[in-house]
């Protein structure tokens, strides 16, 4: 039953895949902007431009450049960047060790503290500690990631000195220092999610707390504690997982405009300056790539209601 | 006795060296990574400002005034007709990869720029030269097919430094010079690290040991590095109004100079009703200079009359020519049929000088009846594509950055769709001129056309902010050529 879930899942995930290569390619078809005229600057001679469009493929038919792009990363092969002269994969490799730690750090930050609130607001509904709760997600919602980075730059790397005010000295530095230069960031990106998996978990635990079997557990003599424990939780886990799930794009894309602030190099940023150069190549492959880790992403959640949630099992 | 002298001499050593030791690193902070760090191949100032002299040398370079200064020519012969330039090289030169320097290099250099497959940005520079030879390793002759008053100048730029056939091909990622750097590694998307090229051939030229180059693109950001001290100077920084707090600030030296950026509102000189000179006229009667530079750049950066840089000894101040009378203006569109009103639009890109830029003109504009609508567009890539390409625009407001560019105005299909055969006439014969007093006379009547005719509004000078820690010495206060050359700089203590 599972294998034929996960069959299924993998075939749509391929072909989704696919659709997204196909929509990338076409977008940055029509976006405006020669790549090479940006390189060669405004006083380049026609003759220049002619060469460089030749030198980076761009004299190639549409058709013939998708194939060759789609062709490469099949054989693992991601192309040159058209800026940076050297090949995709090294430089995603280079920002996905800023990227992927600085998000993974945000989720664990974001799931550590919605998880604890959450739970703890709803299972005293309209006490102190829910009303907290509440303000507390509310300024979260309102205020934009970027600006709460700008004031803890201003707050804990200017002011107190606390943390490097942008910029990433590289894991060879060693683990504390890239850990302390990924810790702001990470708060930024990660308090806007918590406060939003933070509201849906409250009311995800106070819809559990409402239902019939709830009251049977508890009526059965099972103490407040326990119930929550082994009933409510596990049952409002499920909602929970959803949103985690769909907030993992957001941690990408909010990625872009953290570590614009802090000046970190990672994926995100790689991909604004891609756009701004258009560096085509890197733009497609880096759309991609998040596109992909989305659809990933997304699969994974799916096994993982299978998982928390026996009754899915039979429905693939 | 003996041993308390000992250890009294040993503390007292401990304690002195370290404040005696000056500092031989040092950090600089830059608004936009390089793409690439070669060049010969590509146009962006921030390559240049990374390599040049630093990494790279050329024939001759510019110095910190805009003079011409021999590097690794160290002396040059013109004959009478202009025609022929001997350069003698420096002997004992190597590249960074051991390899000797000498004429093969030069001649591979230029011929690789000037080959029709070359991406060379500005491949004019090598338009006049008709050949290279090298007589012996230490000697190139280099024969032009018209004079060119220039030549030497511009092969003091980015674009004609000498790389060798062993390493030219991988340069834009591993560069490879003769410069009195070495490149060590560049951790993408944050900084370049450089360290002292111990063989040099100029023996203690440098008194630094390492210089990083760190890419910081939000201006809030840069100040944030600078007072945390992350970076040590920060030689364009990208937040006018936060520099006059760092002018305050005694750790700092805070020090406004003059970039070779000239801020143009550009007009579509073909198209009605910029094709009468009345209306342009008109137009920059009615900007208030000094009150625009105020609010788009803090009140940093010189007016400016014409196209020309401050910075060239050719220079000549044309603001008086067409100055702001907004009574003028009105009575000049009157008498060009616009007494009612007139509606353009002004295409402007995202950067913080020109936006700015686009809405003050456009206040100061609506003062004498003439409405302008801001477009938004987005450079490089869309403002290419649509003003520079297709000239599908009214008004554009943008920094030409190159030095010495003032022939723009004469190009055919140039964006601005300005013709002037006069104009055209006197460049090309200025271009061609040796005579150095002969030449800049002639480009003070160029200056001069331009102020008049008006092809573009003449708006300021893009200012070179540049913010360091006080005790940092030798920066370059303007910038006569787009660099960061770090060869002068110590520290003091």
């Amino acid at each position: 039953m599972m294998l034929r879930l996960i069959t299924s899942r993998l075939v749509s995930l391929a072909v989704t895949l696919l659709a997204v290569s196909l929509a990338i390619f076409l977008i940055l078809e029509v976006l405006p902007g020669d790549p090479a005229a940006i390189m060669l600057g405004t006083a380049a001679r026609e003759d220049t431009l002619a060469a460089l469009r030749q030198e980076l493929g761009l004299d190639q038919p549409a058709l013939v450049r998708y194939l060759h792009w789609i062709g490469g990363i099949l054989h693992g092969d991601l192309g040159q960047s058209i800026t940076y002269k050297m090949p995709v994969s090294t430089l995603v490799a280079e920002r996905m060790n800023v990227t992927l730690p600085l998000s993974l750090l945000a989720i664990l930050i974001s799931t550590a503290l919605a998880l604890p609130l959450g739970v703890a607001a709803a299972a005293r509904r309209d006490g102190i500690v829910d009303r907290a709760v509440l303000v507390f997600s509310q300024l979260g919602v309102a205020v934009p990631n970027f600006w709460i980075g700008l004031l803890f730059i201003l707050f804990f790397s200017t002011w107190l000195g606390w943390f490097p005010a942008g910029g990433f000295p590289g894991w060879s530095a060693g683990v504390w220092p890239a850990l302390q230069a990924l810790l702001l960031p990470a708060v930024a990106l990660a308090l806007p999610q918590a406060a939003v998996l933070t509201r849906v978990t409250r009311s995800a635990t106070l819809e559990v707390i409402g239902a019939d079997f709830v009251r049977t557990a508890r009526a059965k003599g099972v103490d407040r504690g326990g119930t929550l424990r082994r009933h409510v939780v596990p049952n409002a886990l499920i909602p929970v997982t959803t949103i985690l799930g769909l907030q993992l794009s957001f941690f990408f894309g909010g990625a872009i405009l953290v570590e614009n602030v802090f000046n970190l190099p990672g994926l995100g940023r790689l991909a604004y300056q891609a756009l701004n150069q258009r560096d085509l190549v890197v733009i497609k492959d880096i759309v991609l790539i998040f596109s992909g880790l989305v659809i990933v992403v997304n699969f994974i959640v799916d096994i993982g209601y299978a998982i928390l949630d026996p009754r899915l099992r039979g429905r693939a | 006795m003996t041993k308390r002298l000992l250890t009294a001499a040993l503390l007292l050593t401990v304690s002195v060296i370290p404040a005696f030791a000056a500092k031989t690193s040092l950090v600089v902070g830059m608004p936009i990574e390089p793409p690439g760090l070669d060049p010969t191949i590509a146009a962006p100032v921030a390559i240049r400002e990374v390599t040049w002299v630093n990494l790279y040398e050329g024939l001759v370079r510019i110095d910190r005034a805009g003079k011409i200064q021999p590097l690794l020519a160290k002396s040059w012969e013109v004959t009478p007709d202009g025609l022929t330039y001997t350069f003698h090289l420096q002997e004992g030169v190597k590249f960074h990869d051991g390899s000797a320097f000498d004429s093969a290099d030069v001649k591979f250099a230029f011929d690789r720029a000037r080959d029709p497959k070359s991406t060379n940005a500005q491949k004019q520079i090598f338009a006049p030269i008709t050949s290279i030879e090298t007589p012996d390793p230490a000697t190139v002759v280099i024969k032009l097919k018209e004079t060119s008053g220039n030549f030497l100048y511009y092969l003091g730029w980015g674009d004609a430094v000498i790389v060798a056939p062993e390493s030219a091909a991988n340069n834009a990622a591993n560069p490879v010079g003769t410069g009195p750097f070495k490149f060590k590694s560049w951790t993408r998307g944050d900084r370049v690290d450089l360290v002292r090229n111990p063989d040099y051939w100029q023996k203690d030229k440098t008194k630094l040991e390492s210089v990083t180059f760190r890419f910081i693109s939000d201006a809030q950001a840069q100040v944030a590095a600078l007072k945390a001290g992350d970076v040590d100077a920060f030689p364009n920084l990208g937040a006018p109004e936060l520099f006059a707090e760092f002018q305050k600030d005694s750790r700092f030296k805070a020090v406004a100079g003059n970039t070779e950026g000239e801020i143009v509102a550009g007009m579509n000189n073909a198209k009605k009703p910029f094709d009468d000179v009345r209306v342009r006229r008109a137009l920059m009667h009615a900007v208030d200079r000094k009150a625009l530079i105020e609010g788009a750049y803090s009140g940093f950066g010189q007016p400016i009359g014409s196209f020309f840089s401050p910075n060239n000894p050719a220079f000549v101040d044309m603001t008086g020519v067409v100055p702001y009378d907004p009574e003028k203006a009105k009575a000049l569109l009157k008498e060009a049929g616009f007494g009612n009103g007139l509606s353009i639009s002004i295409k402007s890109p995202q950067m913080a000088y020109a936006s700015r830029s686009a809405e003050l003109l456009s206040a100061m504009l609506s003062e004498v009846g003439v409405d302008l609508k801001i477009i938004p567009t987005e450079f490089p890539a869309k403002w290419i594509e649509e003003v520079f390409k297709a000239k599908d625009y009214d008004m554009t407001i943008v920094a030409h950055t190159e030095p010495l560019d003032i022939d723009i105005f004469a190009r055919d299909n140039y964006y601005f769709n300005y013709k002037n055969d006069t104009f055209k006439a006197l460049v090309a014969d200025a271009a061609k001129t040796t005579d150095e007093k002969a030449r800049y006379a002639k480009y003070a009547e160029a200056q001069k056309i331009l102020a008049e005719d008006v092809p573009a509004l003449f708006l300021f000078q893009l200012p070179k902010l540049g913010v360091w820690n006080a005790k940092v010495q030798g920066l370059w206060e303007n910038s006569p050529i787009p660099s960061n050359d770090v060869t002068d700089v110590s520290w003091t203590e």
